[in-house]
Parts: C-alpha cells; sequence; structure tokens
C-alpha cells in the first residue's frame, strides 16, 4: 500500500487526527465532554487521542452542558484551550448563557484583554430514528452572535483543517459537524501535515450559469446535481459555505455578478437562517440578478422519527436539480 | 501611627477596617455620582456587605483568582482593584479596565487577580471552577474563589458546578453572601430554607456558615480555614449572612418600596461592619477615633484622584465600537 493509500481517512478519522495532533502541538489543548472517554468515542473519533493522553486531557464530564461550558471558559481564562463536545447539538440549547451571554462578549466586554480560546465541537446527529430533538441542525441560532465562530465542515479535509483552526482561534469557535454515514464515513485523501482551513468559503466547481451556496452535507447533494446538469449542459458554480461567521460574503457576491443566479442550499430551517442572511447580503450587493435567488432546507417542521416520514424531510440532489431548472 | 495600607507595618486589623472604609467610601461617592447624573448604568452597591468581601479577601494569597458579578464593586476593591480604572470605567470612559465597554457589573483587574464579573446571577460560579481545574492540570497552588449571591444558589449552574467541583477535587472556594433578597423577593418565597449550607453539605464539600458575615472577623477566621482546605484540593463553601442597605440598584434606600422593613433594616445596622470592628478596637485598645480620621483622609484623598483622573479621561473614540469584537 502506498504512502497516498493510507492516507485516505474517513471525515470522522480525519478529526480526530487533528484532534490528536492539537493535543500532541500544544499541552494547553485538553477536551471535555459528557461521555468523553467513552471507549468508542463519539464514533471512536475521540479514540486515539483518549489512547495517547488519558483521563488527564480526556474529561468525562457530568451532565452539565452549561456549566461544562463554564468551566472551559474558566480554564480559557487561565491560559487553557480547551475543547468541549456535546454529542449532539440540541444539547447546546442547555449551554446558551454560557456560550452566548459569556463566551461571545467576554473579549468585548473586557476592553480587549481577555480572549477566550475555546472550541465547542459537536454533532448534527441525523440518522433515521433521531427524531425531533437529535436531528435538530442548529447553526444559524449560533451563527446569530458577534464573537463566535462556526464552522460546518462538508469534506475529511476540511474536517482536520477547520478543527485545526477552531483550536487555535483566540476566539471561541463552533464546529458543527455533520453525523449522516454518506459524509461521516466518506474516505478521500488528507494531508498528513499540520494545516489549517482559511476562515473563507471554497469554489468547489466553476461555472458560469448558476451559483449554489451549500452547507454542509449540502455539498454531497450538489455534487450529484452536478453531475446531472452538466450532461445537459449546464455550469454551476458550487461554492462550500464552510463558516458561516466569519461569513465570506465577497466570494459569493463575486461568483453571483458572474452568474446572475443564486440557490442555497442548507441543512436547517429557513426562517431567520443561514440562506436568509446569504440572499440578504447578496441582494444588497450584487446588482445584476438575471432571477429571484432561492433556497432549498429543511421543511418548516421538526424532524420525524419514522423513516416513512424522514425521507421527505431533508433537501436532496434531486430538489438542487429540480430547482436549478426552474430558475434557469 | 503609619496608616499606609501597602505598608507591612499596617495591622491586620487596621488593614480589614480601612479596606471596608474604602469600599464605604467609595460606594458613596458613586451613589453621589449616580444621584446628580454622572453614571448611565445601572450600579448595584454593597454598601453594608463590605465584610464578606474584606474577610475573605484577606485570607488570600496574591496569585489566588477571584470572578464576581454584578456586584461586584466591593470585590474588585478588596483584592486590590485599580481604584482609577474602576471609576473611569464605571463613566464609560476609554481608560476604564474594560475601556468602557464592560461598565459597572463587569469590572476586573487580572494584575491582581481580580479576572471577571458576570451579572447573569450565577454565570461567572463555573468560571471558578474552570480556573480551578486549569491551575490543577498546570500544577500550580493558587486557589479560585466564587463570589455569588443567594439568588444564584437557584440557578442550576450553580449545582452543576458545586457537583463538578467535588467530583474533580478542584481548588475551588464557592462564597455565597446571603443578603436575604433577589432583587426584591425574600429568600423564603424562593427557597425552603434561609439557611443554604445543609442543601451543599450533601455534595460532599466542606461547608462554613457564618452567621452573623457582617463581622469582618468572624468572615475571615472561616475563610482561613476554608482557604487552607481548599489549596490541599477539598473544595469549600462559605455561607456569609449580611444585609444590602441600599436599593437593589441605585443610590438610594428602597424601605419605601415594603418588601422588607424598617426594623428587619434596623437589625442589621445594628450589626454595621465598622461599628463591630470598632467594638473590637476598643476592646483591645490599638486603634483611636484619631486613626480613623486619618484612614478617612486619606482615602478620599485617594477617590478625590480618581474622581479626577475619571473625570479629565478621555471617552472612547467612536472606532472602538467595533473594536475586540472577535469571531
Amino acid at each position: 500500500m502506498t504512502e497516498n493509500n493510507e492516507r485516505f481517512l474517513s471525515y470522522k478519522e480525519a478529526a480526530a487526527e487533528a484532534l490528536l495532533m492539537a493535543m500532541e502541538k500544544d499541552e494547553k489543548v485538553f477536551l471535555i465532554g459528557e461521555g468523553a472517554d467513552n471507549i468508542e468515542g463519539i464514533g471512536g473519533h475521540i479514540l486515539p487521542a483518549i489512547k495517547k493522553f488519558g483521563p488527564s486531557r480526556i474529561i468525562d464530564a457530568p451532565i452539565s452542558e452549561n456549566g461544562i461550558t463554564g468551566f472551559a471558559i474558566g480554564a480559557a481564562l487561565d491560559g487553557m484551550r480547551p475543547v468541549l463536545l456535546h454529542h449532539r447539538n440540541d444539547f447546546m440549547l442547555l449551554a446558551m448563557d454560557q456560550m452566548m451571554n459569556q463566551a461571545a462578549v467576554l473579549r468585548y466586554a473586557s476592553g480587549g484583554r481577555h480572549r477566550i480560546p475555546l472550541t465547542i465541537l459537536s454533532l448534527v446527529a441525523r440518522r433515521p430514528g433521531e427524531g425531533v430533538q437529535h436531528s435538530h441542525s442548529l447553526q444559524s441560532i449560533f451563527a446569530h452572535f458577534p464573537g463566535i465562530k462556526v464552522g460546518m465542515p462538508a469534506c475529511a479535509v476540511d474536517a482536520k483543517g477547520m478543527l485545526l483552526s477552531a483550536i487555535f482561534s483566540d476566539d471561541p469557535t463552533i464546529i458543527l459537524e455533520h453525523r449522516h454515514p454518506t459524509l461521516y464515513d466518506k474516505k478521500e485523501y488528507v494531508p498528513k501535515q499540520y494545516y489549517e482551513t482559511p476562515f473563507n468559503s471554497k469554489i468547489v466547481t466553476l461555472g458560469q450559469d448558476i451559483t449554489i451556496v451549500t452547507v454542509s452535507i449540502n455539498l454531497l447533494n450538489a455534487l450529484g446535481a452536478w453531475r446531472e446538469l452538466i450532461a445537459d449542459g449546464i455550469f454551476p458554480e458550487i461554492i462550500d459555505l464552510r463558516w458561516l461567521r466569519p461569513l465570506d460574503i465577497g466570494l459569493i457576491v463575486r461568483s453571483v455578478q458572474k452568474t446572475g443566479r443564486l440557490l442555497v442550499v442548507d441543512t436547517g430551517w429557513k426562517m431567520y437562517g443561514v440562506s436568509s442572511e446569504i440572499i440578504a447580503q447578496v441582494c444588497e450587493n450584487a446588482y445584476n440578478l438575471k432571477f429571484p435567488p432561492r433556497r432549498i432546507t429543511i421543511p418548516d417542521a421538526p424532524c420525524p422519527a419514522s423513516q416513512f416520514l424522514e425521507k421527505y424531510y431533508h433537501p436532496s440532489a434531486q430538489d438542487i436539480v429540480k430547482t436549478v431548472r426552474e430558475m434557469l | 501611627m503609619v496608616l499606609n495600607p501597602d505598608s507591612e507595618n499596617l495591622g491586620l486589623f487596621q488593614k480589614l477596617y480601612y479596606d471596608m472604609l474604602r469600599i464605604r467610601l467609595v460606594e458613596e461617592k458613586l451613589a453621589d455620582w449616580y444621584t446628580s447624573g454622572l453614571i448611565k448604568a445601572p450600579v448595584h452597591l454593597s454598601i453594608g456587605q463590605e465584610a464578606v468581601a474584606v474577610g475573605v479577601m484577606a485570607a488570600l494569597s496574591p496569585e489566588d483568582k477571584i470572578v464576581s458579578t454584578h456586584r461586584c464593586h466591593g470585590h474588585y476593591l478588596a483584592k486590590g482593584g485599580d481604584l482609577k480604572k474602576m471609576m473611569a470605567e464605571i463613566l464609560g470612559k476609554a481608560t476604564g479596565c474594560c475601556r468602557g465597554k464592560g461598565g459597572t457589573m463587569h469590572l476586573f483587574d487580572d494584575s491582581v487577580g481580580h479576572v471577571i464579573s458576570a451579572p447573569l446571577v450565577g454565570a461567572s460560579i463555573p468560571f471558578a471552577v474552570g480556573i480551578a481545574m486549569a491551575s490543577k492540570m498546570k500544577g500550580e497552588n493558587k486557589i479560585a474563589v466564587a463570589f455569588f449571591g443567594d439568588g444564584a444558589v437557584e440557578e442550576g449552574v450553580f449545582w452543576e458546578s458545586v457537583n463538578f467541583a467535588s467530583v474533580f477535587k478542584l481548588p475551588v472556594l464557592f462564597v455565597c453572601e446571603n443578603n436575604l433578597y433577589a432583587t426584591h423577593s425574600p429568600i423564603l418565597r424562593r427557597q425552603p430554607y434561609e439557611e443554604i449550607v445543609s442543601r451543599v453539605k450533601s455534595h460532599n464539600v466542606r461547608t462554613f456558615y457564618i452567621n452573623n458575615g457582617n463581622d469582618v472577623l468572624m468572615v475571615l477566621k472561616a475563610a482561613r480555614e476554608a482557604v487552607s482546605e481548599t489549596r490541599k484540593f477539598k473544595p469549600c463553601f462559605i455561607e456569609a449572612c449580611t444585609y444590602r442597605l441600599r436599593e437593589h440598584w441605585g443610590p438610594g434606600e428602597d424601605w419605601h418600596l415594603g418588601y422588607r422593613t424598617r426594623e428587619e433594616g434596623d437589625e442589621w445596622l445594628a450589626k454595621c461592619p465598622f461599628k463591630q470592628l470598632r467594638k473590637f478596637f476598643d476592646k483591645i485598645g490599638n486603634l483611636s477615633e484619631l486613626d480613623i480620621d486619618d484612614m478617612e483622609d486619606m482615602i478620599k484623598k485617594e477617590i478625590d484622584e480618581a474622581v479626577k483622573f475619571a473625570l479629565e479621561s478621555p471617552a472612547p473614540l467612536e472606532s472602538e465600537l467595533l473594536s475586540e469584537v472577535g469571531g
């Protein structure tokens, strides 16, 4: 097996490698979370760090979401670089006070004297039967607050690089992974060395007919749609948003000025969401729209547990193909 | 007699009196400022509660860290926070400890170990736990102290903090200033008992109950024992009963609101921290009225200088509105 073959890692393996590398690089990095030292980790991806560093730097915390967020902030105020783990992002709502009233504002409130280098790592736990709470995809709420960074990796390379960027950023940063197996277990070439993903968006396919901005796993849906559309001579420019905050609106506006059309595909809800923000900012900055911007999101309802209903719930490649055709 | 508070010659008891008087006089100045319209913010005065801050702080080492709440002026000053930066902050000036962005409820001076203050009642309690956790991880000897009121005990984050500190044996000291009211709600309308320690004790932490938290010597005695235990990785909880003499926020008294009685206030006035310590001085005869007058003069001089500094300091520039946001 060649070196390159060995470097084909799944999204979760790439994230695991990032955590291990961060802990090797800086002894101030530690991880705290409920069940964090579980032998299987979350889907196994904390396992390498547990094996190497054990309970002194992987802290299995009581079920105290708001409290452990505050403990991590306190540790950050004392010079550490904590990584806080929530197995599912719905648990983060119990920690809104500590995340948003505290971590997000303490740099500002201290006149810049304090920095809170806190990483909050969590997952959108979409799988059949996860139901009305664990399936939540809550990024829009988190990205509402100034003072915090929010990222959603959509490939293994970024699962590693964005986590490293988060851990070594001096501001509180939320990384929401996506646990659906089509993404979580997808393997790709991941560089061996240490690298950080910049805080910007990425053009995945160049095109001139329409700009498709995708959030998280929707990159895979857009790439599925792309294969079908190019066969018909339609060339979408796909942008993987990566970071919701800071928002790389310049890249998106430049693309829309070229294509004249914008479609945003989000894993969250439509109202007051990421898609609303992107479309609003594009409308404020781009003057040559050939068609009203559109968006594809989950419907305005909680996610049903039943697999027979859930199959209608999430955006698909076919939804994108259909919408793009309507817009051309 | 030398009355320089920085001097090692100053006796401990005199220093306790001095530190309490400094808080009282600074807060009375703030009340004047508020009344004259200089302060555009809700100031939460700790007038009446000075003994808890001063007694606990006297038991700490300089490297120990504290966090506080919206009622933070006393903690800030007792830990040795810079008065000029405090007064400037409360006026919203660029020279304030938070460059005017934190205000009266976020005072801190990390150069003396007051890490931060935050007003969401119990929100800063877990910070102390985290600081203690970091301290233990780094093999340091310092402890962390969280100051909060009786209302904070009703928030989940307090119990999450005590539970975690106990299980992980962290060097954190919880100091509850039980002043019997959360804004205008009496404690027995909010909690099953007026006394809190027995509920905390079940978490396997050492508890200390000070029924008269206005007696600074009683506070100091308990705090010394608690600090010594805490430094040995046995987290401790102090409940110090005390009384807020002014409004929840603002400069005046609030007996007219009727949520508490003047008679109750008078009982606590009789237990005034200054009167109590003066009684002690009379007994041991080592501090004359003259000394107290000297102290008052010295403090007033310091306050005058801080007031001048704050008033003459520049306002932050408009460009600072969007600086240090982060994210």
